[in-house]
């Protein structure tokens, strides 16, 4: 089996890689969402922080 | 070994217990949908009717088991903030929401994808996908009416109570192939077992263990956020490495 055939799937390629391949980027979409809004957390607890310092 | 689980359930011991965790289960699921995929394209037959698209199953069945198991969860720790009145047990709940709405909607799409070559549609209002359609539509319900309420309590104590009564909705999603005539194929896991060949069982279970540690890394990494957020007054928060730098 070559990697044309492979991913062929025997015509029903669209499908299948429309299946995987929508669930690889919701999961990689996931994963930078949770880390971007704990970098936007933790940057809003030190913002508090120094507010709270000058005053 | 005595443990104190209560000391577990302070959210202060709670969020370093679990940031050491996280890499755990990312890793550990990183390489199970390796291994998973690896067997379910490789190692596992072509399926005499279906052909390929039979493949689109290793993604679409632990997706939708997912997507019904973390709503009882979410349900079971939203119950849990209302009955006990803990905040942690509500905080988890919100965390989970997000992930659980995503493989509702992951199920929903490779679903419609495998319909098209299998049925020759892509959607058709049968019991098996109105259910499963309306409990995506229950996780964005639950992760509007929290942020819609100011007060953080309240919107516990109010999207516990529709996690609850959204409830009655799992049990119907796994039996409506049972008590409705529909188009969608029986249940793939049975509590009598399967007819599936060794392969294509064992690739479809890594999966699911896999999807499993997936949703565990990022409902933990979302609920650091959230107990950060909400307990930003308290000493605590303010003395962690983080914070301070």
């Amino acid at each position: 089996m070559n990697w044309g055939e492979f991913f062929a799937m025997k015509g029903y390629g669209l499908y299948v890689w429309g299946s995987y391949g929508v669930t690889l980027l919701i999961f990689i979409a996931e994963i930078l969402l949770v880390r971007h809004k704990r970098t936007l957390t933790l940057r809003q607890l030190r913002l508090l922080r120094d507010a709270e310092n000058e005053e | 070994m005595a443990i104190n689980w209560f000391k577990y359930s302070a959210p202060s011991t709670f969020y370093g217990l679990i940031g050491k965790l996280v890499p755990w289960f990312a890793w550990s699921s990183a390489i199970l949908f390796t291994i998973g995929f690896y067997i379910g394209f490789f190692v596992a037959p072509t399926d005499a009717q279906q052909s390929e698209a039979y493949r689109i199953i290793f993604i679409h069945v632990p997706a939708s088991i997912m997507s019904m198991f973390i709503y009882l969860v979410m349900a079971g720790y939203a119950a849990l903030g209302l009955i006990f009145n803990t905040r942690l047990s509500s905080m988890m709940a919100s965390a989970l929401a997000p992930t659980g709405a995503l493989f509702a909607f992951i199920s929903l799409w490779t679903g419609a994808l495998w319909g098209k070559p299998m049925w020759g549609t892509w959607w058709v209002w049968d019991a098996r996908l109105t259910s499963e359609l309306i409990l995506l539509f229950l996780y964005l319900g639950f992760i509007a009416l929290h942020a819609s309420i100011d007060d953080p309590r309240r919107a516990d104590r109010a999207s516990a109570l529709l996690a609850i009564i959204g409830s009655v909705n799992v049990p119907i999603i796994y039996f409506s192939v049972k008590w409705w005539n529909t188009l969608h194929q029986g249940a793939t896991i049975k509590f009598t077992g399967t007819s599936m060949h060794a392969a294509m069982q064992q690739a479809m279970f890594i999966v699911l263990v896999a999807c499993w540690f997936y949703a565990i890394a990022v409902a933990l990494t979302r609920v650091r956020s959230i107990i950060l957020e909400r307990e930003r007054n308290n000493q605590w928060v303010s003395e962690l490495p983080e914070v301070r730098s």
